[in-house]
């Protein structure tokens, strides 16, 4: 500080900076959650290993979208057709294998291309036309899923087509990327010398590691430090925080914000392949709601709904808080109805909690 | 670009007129900038100065007339190709975004990179924060601390980032735009302390204001502008601070006013 400054600073004490970080309040939720079920659930089983795996293979599922949804919200937009994408971008892979008798590696990539496509769409959309996104995306909500009933129906002559994940298990590259489990050989290490519960037969109860997990942990990843350590990242946070000073310096607003729409897509298109193999089955009405579940773990996550601000860490801790509750509640005496009534107040706390940082940040003295 | 050492003035607007339809904006303006002045260009709303401002920044090209960056007549498509040239212009919105912090600001649309293994491009974060908290020290400027928000910042002290970022990134001419206008006093006099440590750089400065009180203390030219015409540059030695205020249309303004009002001189 010079003499010259007109400002007056007040030190700020070291939690009062953590706080202040995006990530804070969804770390500190999550950590209340688990607070909760130790105590309410805590001999249940939820904390035993396939309790843990029960609860994370759904955050993990979330947590892929809530990345995605992340980054787009901090940009400044909202993609509200990523749920009918799933049950979209499902379709559009299991149906020509099982119909058509293409490989399973091609509808997939085929897939891809459609939904990097439709995000090409709704992002041209939006920035072009200068709505918002909101009601771009809202509309593209209907019609994709109106669209896989259609034609689903017209192809298939059904809205639930099985036997895509014999074929999946069949492809070997479908098989290494998306089926079953990682670090099997481990686990059944673990279950013969007693240190995991194995089944009867010594087979362990958990195989390995489902690969959803490891998919979300490397996409957190990558995201977070493209969000934070890379030219990119922070041209996200200026077209979300103030599209015209961004313009004006020379970041390519428009490019920064469609491809983001491209890569929700994307992480659409990665949710509803793994779900597939996973259950074996595609359906035109998956992903019901999964647009707002995953804005809702940006938003505990710390994102706040005018953009600019946030982190994909916090985004991922939202997701996982999501998952903890959901599952975590079957395990203990409470009806599973109280989910969605926790789940909301949570999102009213969070909101809350964001709109008194923005303040914080953005007021002038 | 190295400069002419030739001409002793950066930018000259010869005759320069600007109309829009049926509007005449600018007419025969002419005004010289030295290398190292701050040149004052004065006028009340109207005058045409954001018109001039504009010519200067490469956003319009002037009607009629002749602009010559160092003795050389020059012709700008867009903003890009005067910022080539280092002629830089902050203009009153400053280009800033408040939630990200000083240092991410600072170098906005042009990050410094490094490279991990040859295969990953990053940010180069570290550097960033040393530079940013370098360049805005040099300037007389001390941030608590780089990862600060802009958003918390007072206007004084954005108006400082955006001129800092200016000369950092190669401003020889800094155009500013009514960069006082919204200020308090004490900020106003940091922003103008600035200017002046802008100009001891060699930096030109144009200082567009309707603030004699801004412009005199730091000017060493004045051209006033009125009704799009050019009403002559001034060296400080050569006109008062009251001169400066009646030749404004202000200054005649205000007298009437006084007198309408019953206020005695």
């Amino acid at each position: 500080m010079t003499d010259r400054s007109d400002d007056r600073v007040r030190q700020v004490s070291r939690l009062h900076r953590v706080m202040a970080r995006p990530e804070a309040t969804a770390i500190a939720g999550t950590a209340l959650v688990f607070a909760i079920f130790l105590v309410t659930a805590g001999g249940s089983g939820m904390f035993a290993l396939d309790g843990v795996i029960n609860w994370s293979v759904v955050a993990g599922y979330l947590g892929i979208l809530a990345v995605g949804a992340c980054l787009l919200m901090i940009a400044g937009e909202f993609d509200l057709s990523i749920g009918s994408m799933i049950g979209f971008t499902g379709m559009v892979a299991a149906i020509p294998p099982l119909h058509m008798g293409w490989p399973v590696w091609l509808s997939m990539l085929v897939s891809l291309a459609c939904a990097l496509v439709l995000g090409f769409v709704n992002g041209q959309l939006v920035v072009r036309t200068g709505l918002p996104s909101f009601i771009v995306t809202l509309a593209f909500l209907f019609v994709l899923r109106g669209l896989t009933l259609a034609f689903s129906i017209i192809v298939a002559d059904r809205t639930i087509v099985s036997g895509i994940g014999d074929l999946a298990e069949r492809d070997p590259v479908v098989r290494l990327l998306f089926v079953g489990t990682v670090g099997d050989g481990l686990f059944g290490w673990m279950a013969q010398h007693g240190l995991i519960r194995a089944l009867d037969d010594g087979t362990p109860l958990v195989r390995g590691i489902p690969k959803v997990l490891i998919w979300w942990t490397v996409l957190a990843a990558a995201c977070s430090l493209s969000l934070t350590r890379t030219r990119f990242g922070n041209w996200i946070f200026a077209v979300g925080g103030d599209a015209g000073a961004a313009k004006n310096v020379g970041v390519p607003v428009r490019r920064v914000k469609v491809s983001l729409f491209m890569f929700t897509a994307l992480c659409a298109w990665l949710f509803a392949m793994l779900q597939i193999c996973d259950i074996g089955s595609a359906a035109a009405d998956r992903g019901l709601q999964k647009e707002f579940e995953a804005v809702i773990a940006a938003v505990i996550g710390g994102c706040l709904l005018t953009g600019g601000y946030g982190s994909v860490i916090g985004a991922c801790f939202g997701a996982l808080l999501f998952g903890v509750v959901q599952v975590g509640i079957t395990y203990t005496n409470i009806n599973a109805d109280w989910f969605r009534v926790f789940l909301g107040l949570m999102l009213l706390l969070a909101v809350l909690f964001n709109n008194q940082v923005r303040r914080r940040v953005t007021q002038t003295r | 670009m190295a400069p002419d050492p030739a001409s002793e003035y950066v930018l000259e607007l010869d005759s320069v007129s600007k109309f829009f339809g049926t509007v005449v904006a600018l007419k025969d303006v002419t005004m010289r900038i030295r290398r190292g002045e701050v040149h004052c260009l004065l006028g009340d709303n109207g005058a045409g100065k954001s018109t001039l401002i504009k010519i200067l920044a490469g956003v319009h090209p002037p009607s009629r007339g002749t602009y010559r960056v160092d003795a050389e007549p020059v012709a700008f498509d867009s903003p890009r190709d005067a910022l080539d040239r280092g002629i830089a212009t902050v203009y009153q919105d400053l280009a800033l975004v408040p939630l990200m912090s000083v240092y991410r600001n600072f170098f906005l649309g042009r990050e410094p990179m490094r490279t991990y293994g040859r295969i990953f491009r990053v940010f180069d974060r570290r550097l960033a924060r040393q530079v940013a908290s370098e360049r805005l020290a040099e300037m007389g400027i001390t941030v608590r601390d780089p990862e600060q928000a802009v958003g918390t910042m007072s206007g004084g002290e954005r108006q400082c980032l955006a001129i800092a970022r200016a000369i950092h990134f190669g401003a020889r001419v800094l155009i500013l735009d009514e960069p006082t206008a919204a200020l308090g006093v004490k900020q106003s006099a940091n922003v103008l302390r600035l200017i002046a440590r802008a100009r001891d750089k060699g930096i030109s400065v144009i200082f567009i204001t309707h603030n004699v009180h801004h412009a005199y203390p730091v000017g060493d030219t004045f051209t006033l502008l009125n009704r799009g015409q050019s009403m002559g540059t001034f060296k400080k030695s050569e006109i008062s601070r009251d001169e400066v205020l009646n030749m404004m249309a202000g200054g005649q303004e205000m007298a009437d006013l006084m007198s309408e009002l019953g206020v005695r001189l």
